[in-house]
């Protein structure tokens, strides 16, 4: 375990942990856009910025930044209150149609962005190449179906040459990730069509009432899991119908079995 | 022949010295890029065809850059018994005259830039010998010692020159000792960080894991920057030599060359010569017959700029895009597939194959304290002799400017000058009497860089350089981080409403805030410098700037938006030049009588105000 102190507070983290981590554990509160729990460090967004002001001053992200024995963290520094709110302002008028950007920059107390409109094609931006999705197509899927393109202001995420992906299941934890709600996806008939990623994927049909639920490249799975197939083929509102049945069944069996019935 | 003794190394080094100073006439003409580009390779083939026609009994090499790129083509003439001189701007026109010459046994005085003094060779009246010229006076040789002098890609010729010296001193001594003596002879990173090379090789030696990597930094992509080209092209073993010493020093046994591949030269000698020492055996198995192996393979990198900043590079190397990744952890302990991996720039391996040859000492009484050594400049801009210089650390940006430089070029007064490359900063001439060395650098706001040094004179506008330099950083941005992606942009269209004459005095404010929070947030080292050129002028020419937005005036008469051409009537003489030069038909006038200029037409291109032959065009600013 290592000690610091986050706004003059001591927390003890373990060894390993980062700066974020101890903020949220000191109860602060600081905004992120790339950060997930659940996946590696990625130090894009730069809105969680945190001035060490012990042993020496630095700006640093936090969410990269190890904890470290004796470390002295300042989350309102001016130096870091300045870079939150100038990334969120320069997000602002990245993405001014983006809610969520709105909401954030505002708790920051950003409400206009002097850094102008963007240009008209971009009008509708709402990704703030956080990086989420692609982190967790790689990471927690292992499809790697996405990536970035580009570089500077060309960056931006894509299936390789923009065409239907191969790699792609069709999961959509891309688009549960993604903090701005940038990435469209919809399920027609028995067509999920992941528009921005220019990919269609097939639905799998619940043999028992013949509903799409699951995209077909995931079938993969089923073989993974430790029930018999026939279980996982149906939806899950069939599955629990099969389930209820199997427990009145079984109730029913134990009940005829013993004539005095008791439960203990 | 394989070489597994030092013997084995005199008896190479023996096959090179005769090759070096054969005892016929030799010519050797510098063919790295600069020469090339200044068309050596004609002069080249000019003089190999002549020699044929007059039957001369010649050796005609290609060598190296002799780092003063601005006289190019440069061509080396030894004649054993009468002297030895370097022709500067050869043309075939003129080698065919220097072969009929040669061919009568005279050194011709012609196009003679200065004797080459050599032991046993006797001196020539009336030529200055090439140290004594002001452009090599206050130079000191380390990393570029073989550059120019051998040709680049004959292992003879280099151990000739005490070339893999080094390394078999480095391996007769335990490994630490090699370690030791690197950290005693005070080198820093030569990429432009500065960090102490011995301690960075003694971080990754004590790093837990296995394997270790050795990585060159050749992923040189500053504008108007070339000094690790240069190095590769002229001497590649000096860089593979100082990588096989790291690698025993930190236990690594594979090296990476990384070179972009817009250097195709030096991508094939570095290449050449790995091949070579592998085939000798400097490379490989049981080097020098100490039991240690060492391989190196050269990778080309695709062009991104970005890719010079060490974690990006290690992640091209990988194969994946080249993106930086937060630090710490720092290479020297998970670099390379994870592993613990020391990355140097070119001009550093090639220094440490120096250092261990003639030992730390030596090294350390060359510069000053905190600062030893020698760095690599290339000289660009508005200065009169442009090139490759090589300087102990320490002396003033007066000296490089003034006494190598030759101060400004027409006898212009110089202004500013911008060290470290796109993400240095602008300096103004009343700092230039601050010595050269890292700290000095960065204090003043500037940064070492990996060597540009740019120069500039009155008719700079600085905001349009800080424009300039913006808009390369803004293009070469990987991406991945907000400040460097959107700040760069954003500073940028600033810039560009600044010398367009749109720009407020709030856009200064905004633009300075812009350029603090990207210089503080950013995720590498090259989005953090990246708004330096930006800093630097707002610090030292914001009068430039106050001049832009408040009077809507350039005072160095750049930013066309801001200035007007006008013929001076009196000086006018009707020769009509100007309006035949000018390419949107804005001049006017009939013949000898004064012209005008519509100024609705015109684009402020001046190409009239250059072709006047009386100066009768003047830029309103």
């Amino acid at each position: 375990m290592v000690e610091l102190t986050v706004n003059g507070c001591p927390v003890r983290m373990p060894v390993g942990a980062t700066l974020l981590e101890a903020v949220q554990a000191a109860g602060v509160e600081l905004p992120t856009l790339c950060y997930h729990p659940g996946l590696s460090p990625y130090g894009a967004c730069r809105l969680c910025m945190v001035m060490i002001t012990r042993p020496r001053r630095a700006l640093v992200a936090s969410c990269t930044y190890p904890v470290e024995d004796g470390l002295a963290v300042e989350t309102e520094a001016p130096e870091a209150v300045t870079a939150r709110r100038l990334a969120l302002e320069s997000l602002l008028s990245r993405c001014p149609q983006s809610d969520v950007i709105r909401e954030m920059a505002a708790n920051e107390g950003v409400t206009t962005s002097r850094f102008g409109a963007p240009p008209p094609e971009r009008a509708d931006e709402l990704c703030v190449l956080c990086g989420l999705c692609v982190r967790v197509c790689r990471e927690a899927i292992g499809a790697a179906a996405i990536s970035f393109i580009g570089r500077g202001m060309e960056r931006r995420v894509g299936t390789p040459f923009d065409v239907q992906s191969d790699a792609c299941i069709g999961c959509g934890a891309c688009a549960e990730i993604c903090p701005t709600g940038a990435i469209q996806i919809e399920d027609r008939g028995n067509k999920r069509i992941l528009h921005t990623w220019n990919t269609t994927v097939e639905l799998h049909a619940c043999p028992e009432c013949g509903c799409f639920f699951a995209p077909e490249p995931t079938s993969f799975l089923m073989d993974m899991l430790p029930e018999a197939e026939e279980v996982w083929a149906l939806c899950p509102a069939c599955r629990r119908r099969l389930a209820a049945q199997r427990w009145v069944e079984q109730g029913r069996l134990l009940f005829e079995t013993r004539s005095n019935y008791e439960c203990e | 022949m394989r070489v597994h003794t030092r013997s084995d190394l005199e008896s190479l080094g023996a096959v090179g010295l005769a090759a070096i100073y054969p005892s016929r006439l030799k010519v050797s003409v510098g063919m790295a890029t600069c020469g090339l580009a200044a068309g050596a390779e004609a002069v080249y083939r000019t003089l190999h065809d002549e020699a044929l026609a007059y039957g001369l009994d010649m050796t005609l090499v290609s060598t190296g850059c002799l780092g003063y790129c601005q006289v190019e083509p440069l061509v080396d003439v030894r004649m054993p018994g009468r002297g030895r001189v370097l022709y500067a701007r050869v043309t075939p026109e003129r080698a065919r005259e220097l072969i009929a010459a040669l061919a009568t046994g005279e050194l011709p005085a012609e196009g003679a830039l200065a004797t080459i003094p050599e032991e046993g060779l006797p001196p020539l009246e009336g030529l200055p010998s090439l140290e004594e010229l002001p452009f090599y006076a206050k130079q000191h040789k380390v990393i570029l010692r073989n550059s120019g002098w051998i040709a680049p890609t004959k292992l003879e010729e280099y151990v000739a020159q005490g070339g893999y010296g080094g390394l078999a001193r480095a391996l007769e001594l335990p490994p630490q000792a090699v370690v030791d003596e690197v950290t005693r002879s005070g080198l820093r990173g030569r990429g432009g960080g500065g960090f102490p090379t011995g301690r960075k090789w003694q971080t990754c030696r004590d790093a837990p894991g296995a394997p270790r990597y050795i990585i060159c930094n050749g992923d040189e992509g500053d504008p108007g920057a070339y000094m690790d080209r240069t190095v590769l092209e002229s001497d590649p073993y000096s860089v593979i030599e100082g990588m096989v010493i790291g690698g025993y020093a930190v236990g690594a046994h594979e090296g990476y060359v990384y070179v972009r591949d817009e250097y195709p030269l030096a991508v094939e000698r570095v290449t050449q010569a790995v091949s070579r020492a592998e085939e000798v055996g400097l490379l490989g198995k049981n080097i020098l017959g100490s039991g240690f192996d060492f391989a190196v393979r050269v990778v080309r990198g695709a062009g991104a700029f970005v890719c010079g900043e060490e974690t990006a590079l290690i992640a091209s190397i990988e194969g994946g895009m080249g993106e930086p990744r937060p630090k710490p952890p720092y290479p020297a302990l998970q670099g390379l597939w994870g592993c613990p991996t020391v990355i140097n720039n070119v001009k550093t391996w090639a220094s440490v194959s120096a250092i261990l040859a003639h030992g730390a000492d030596w090294y350390q009484a060359i510069g000053v304290e905190g600062n030893t050594g020698t760095v690599v400049f290339s000289l660009v801009g508005k200065v009169a002799n442009t090139g490759l210089v090589e300087v102990p650390l320490g002396i003033t940006l007066h000296e490089m400017i003034y006494e190598i430089g030759g101060g400004g070029r027409d006898g212009k007064a110089v202004k500013a000058v911008q060290t470290g490359g796109p993400s240095g900063g602008c300096l103004p001439a009343r700092l230039f009497h601050l010595p050269i060395d890292y700290e000095t650098l960065t204090e003043a706001g500037s940064i070492m860089g990996s060597g540009g040094m740019v120069v500039m004179d009155e008719d700079t506008c600085m905001v349009d350089v800080a424009r300039y330099f913006l808009r390369f950083t803004m293009d070469e941005s990987c991406g991945k981080c907000t400040p460097c992606r959107e700040g760069t942009r954003h500073m940028y269209r600033i810039l560009t409403r600044i010398v367009e004459g749109q720009g407020t005095p709030e856009d200064i404010v905004l633009l300075e805030q812009i350029a603090t929070w990207v210089k503080g947030a950013a995720l590498c080292g090259l989005g953090q410098t990246a708004p330096n050129p930006v800093l630097s002028t707002l610090r030292y020419f914001r009068d430039e700037y106050e001049a832009h937005v408040r009077e809507r005036r350039c005072p160095a008469g750049v930013c066309r938006a801001l200035i007007q051409l006008v013929i001076r009537s009196e000086l006018c003489i009707g020769c009509g030049i100007c309006k035949r030069e000018c390419p949107v038909g804005a001049i006017s006038g009939q013949n000898k009588k004064p012209h005008v200029i519509d100024p609705s037409l015109c684009t402020r291109c001046r190409l009239c105000h250059d072709a006047c032959p009386e100066g009768a065009i003047e830029i309103v600013r």
